[in-house]
């Protein structure tokens, strides 16, 4: 049947909708989860690696004893064939967390606009700046809490079956307790990811910004222009501020954040240096920058459409 | 009250004009029907009724000003911009998940009967759904929330017939049963016809015809024309002429009903042919469409 415009008069469509806010603070977390959906990367990626550094340890296992005898008595030898492991295997968990973190940014605010899903995601009641807070929590906040929780979990997998092999061939797992700093352990990795979102939220700025914007490869217009801009600095002038600032600050949050000797791996709460750290300017003005870079992705993902 | 008011909205893309200068107004509790060929502007206004775009000239929806207000817009608004725009990679349960979370007035438990009718099961993703489906867990996800208002632009664009005749069946279902506010921008006019309650037709971004489908009932005729009155229906100045297997169709505007019945069978016009005549009609020289 058809309705008439005597239906359309009808008051029903003034009928009284209660008003329906959400709790606060339900719409970004269902956008971050939703998020962790669509790019299971982030906590695959991390696993995998952690589960491939398990394996090679397990290997490492059998050789270990033979090893420590090539090592002769030398507590210092024993010592550092012990502690390298350990200290490795949660570092290449939190590593594979940044690069994870690098390639989700870079289409993140680009691939909805690419796919055409932007229209779906846009008739929903979360606004542009719940969305954007969403996928900038990934890089800040949730993959550094995974990078803290697997690379824990990965070192105690290390510890675990390295003292497997030292009791089992003969050492005794004296040696490696008492080197290494067990309960600092995780205060420290927290420590590091924290620092090191604070340090390269401005890099994920940058490629959500990028990714906001660019109509075409996000990637190639996040990655020429600033090495091109180094290039063009030094090629002009001579001088390499451009290359020396990005390259501080892609790997600038250890000299920073700790007090690292002759490269020694960082393990204890006396090598943090959370006081510098958060005098630095370098510190404040990537946040600030970040801050506008995010404030600025808003702006952008309010004018978005499919591409 | 009006729950959709524009006032000379227009849209340029570069030197291309996609809205020029619209006024529309759609009434709480109709279904409107947007009506025009490719690229006449009906996404456009959609999405600038919906905040998606940003635009010149003033738009008013629920009483909102959908460009700043739009994610608290479209908790009172639903919308399915296009076939295929639900997220490939997403759980069915997934959508379901995310639609309750951020809009308390998604009610999943009737999005789940809705589904019990269909061939979607809460598992699968969207990739593995067949066009068809994708339609109607979309049409579910619109349904399954309490929203004043909803927008479907092209719905069922290169769907099979029997998807479409199902997927107006249940949007017209759910209609009677709670009656909001429906807007249909569709060049498939045949497929929508016999559930609108009002019309637009749009072309190059311009209203050529609004208004109640009762009001242009009364207001346009049509008329199988007797071979010997030929000539005298042409004096009447119709709007429209063809020929069709059953003669002469003649389409008068505000012409008096007693005279076009010596003429021959008259019949109020489908919306198909009022829209051919309306745009044919506009786009002659010295004859504007009127409105």
């Amino acid at each position: 049947m058809r309705p008439t415009s005597e239906t359309a008069r009808n008051p029903a469509g003034l009928r009284a909708v209660p008003p329906a806010t959400p709790p606060r603070g339900r719409p970004l977390y269902w956008s971050v989860r939703r998020e962790l959906w669509e790019n299971r990367a982030v906590y695959l990626a991390p696993t995998l690696v952690g589960a491939v550094v398990v394996i090679g340890c397990v290997i490492w296992a059998f050789v270990l004893p033979a090893r420590l005898r090539a090592a002769g008595a030398d507590p210092a030898q024993q010592e550092a064939i012990l502690v390298g492991p350990y200290a490795g295997a949660p570092a290449a968990v939190m590593l594979t967390t940044f690069l994870v973190g690098f390639f989700y940014c870079i289409d993140a605010l680009y691939r909805d606009r690419r796919d055409g899903t932007i229209l779906f995601w846009k008739s929903q009641p979360v606004s542009d700046r719940t969305a954007v807070l969403a996928k900038a929590a990934i890089p800040l906040a949730v993959l550094p809490l995974i990078g803290f929780a697997l690379g824990w979990v990965t070192q105690l997998a290390v510890l675990l079956l390295t003292t497997v092999s030292l009791v089992a061939g003969g050492f005794g797992a004296g040696l490696l307790w008492g080197s290494v700093p067990l309960l600092q352990q995780p205060l420290v990795m927290l420590y590091g990811m924290a620092v090191h979102a604070l340090w390269f939220a401005p890099i994920y700025g940058w490629l959500l910004v990028v990714s906001a914007w660019a109509r075409r490869a996000p990637l190639v217009w996040a990655v020429v222009p600033p090495l091109a801009a180094a290039a063009f600095e030094f090629v002009t002038s001579g001088t390499r501020h451009v290359g020396t600032s990005l390259r501080h600050r892609m790997t600038g949050a250890v000299p920073e954040a700790f007090t690292v000797v002759d490269d020694a791996p960082i393990l204890r709460l006396a090598q943090l240096d959370p006081a510098r750290f958060l005098a630095s300017t370098d510190v404040w003005v990537g946040g600030l920058v970040a801050a506008l870079f995010l404030l600025a992705c808003v702006k952008l993902r309010q004018r978005a459409g499919p591409l | 009250m009006a729950c959709i008011e524009t006032r000379g909205l227009r849209k340029t893309f570069g030197s291309q004009v996609a809205l020029d200068g619209l006024d529309l107004e759609v009434e709480d509790g109709a279904i409107r029907g947007v009506i025009g060929p490719h690229g006449a502007g009906k996404s456009t206004a959609l999405h600038a009724i919906l905040g998606l775009l940003s635009h010149e000239g003033s738009v008013q929806v629920l009483g909102r000003d959908p460009w700043s207000e739009r994610d608290l817009l479209m908790r009172d608004a639903a919308f399915i911009p296009d076939v295929a725009v639900l997220p490939r990679w997403m759980r069915v349960s997934w959508a379901l998940d995310y639609a309750a979370g951020v809009n308390p007035r998604f009610d999943p438990a009737r999005a789940k009967d809705l589904l019990a009718t269909t061939h979607i099961g809460l598992s699968q993703e969207v990739r593995q759904l067949s066009k068809g489906m994708v339609a109607q867990l979309h049409l579910a996800l619109v349904l399954a929330t309490d929203a004043r208002l909803v927008v479907l632009d092209e719905p069922t664009r290169g769907l099979d017939m029997l998807f479409v005749k199902r997927f107006y069946d249940s949007l017209l279902a759910d209609y009677l049963d709670r009656s909001r506010t429906i807007v249909i921008a569709t060049h498939e006019v045949e497929n929508v016809q016999d559930i609108l309650t009002h019309l637009l037709f749009i072309d190059r971004g311009r209203a050529l015809l609004q208004g109640s489908l009762e009001e242009l009932e009364e207001r346009y005729c049509e008329v199988r024309v007797r071979p010997e009155a030929l000539e005298a229906a042409r004096a009447l100045q119709p709007i429209h002429e063809r020929r069709s297997l059953g003669g002469d169709i003649f389409l008068f505007e505000e012409v008096d009903r007693e005279r076009l019945a010596d003429l021959g069978d008259t019949r109020p016009p489908s919306v198909a042919d009022l829209f051919m005549a309306v745009t044919s009609a506009s786009s002659r020289p010295g004859r504007a469409g009127s409105s």
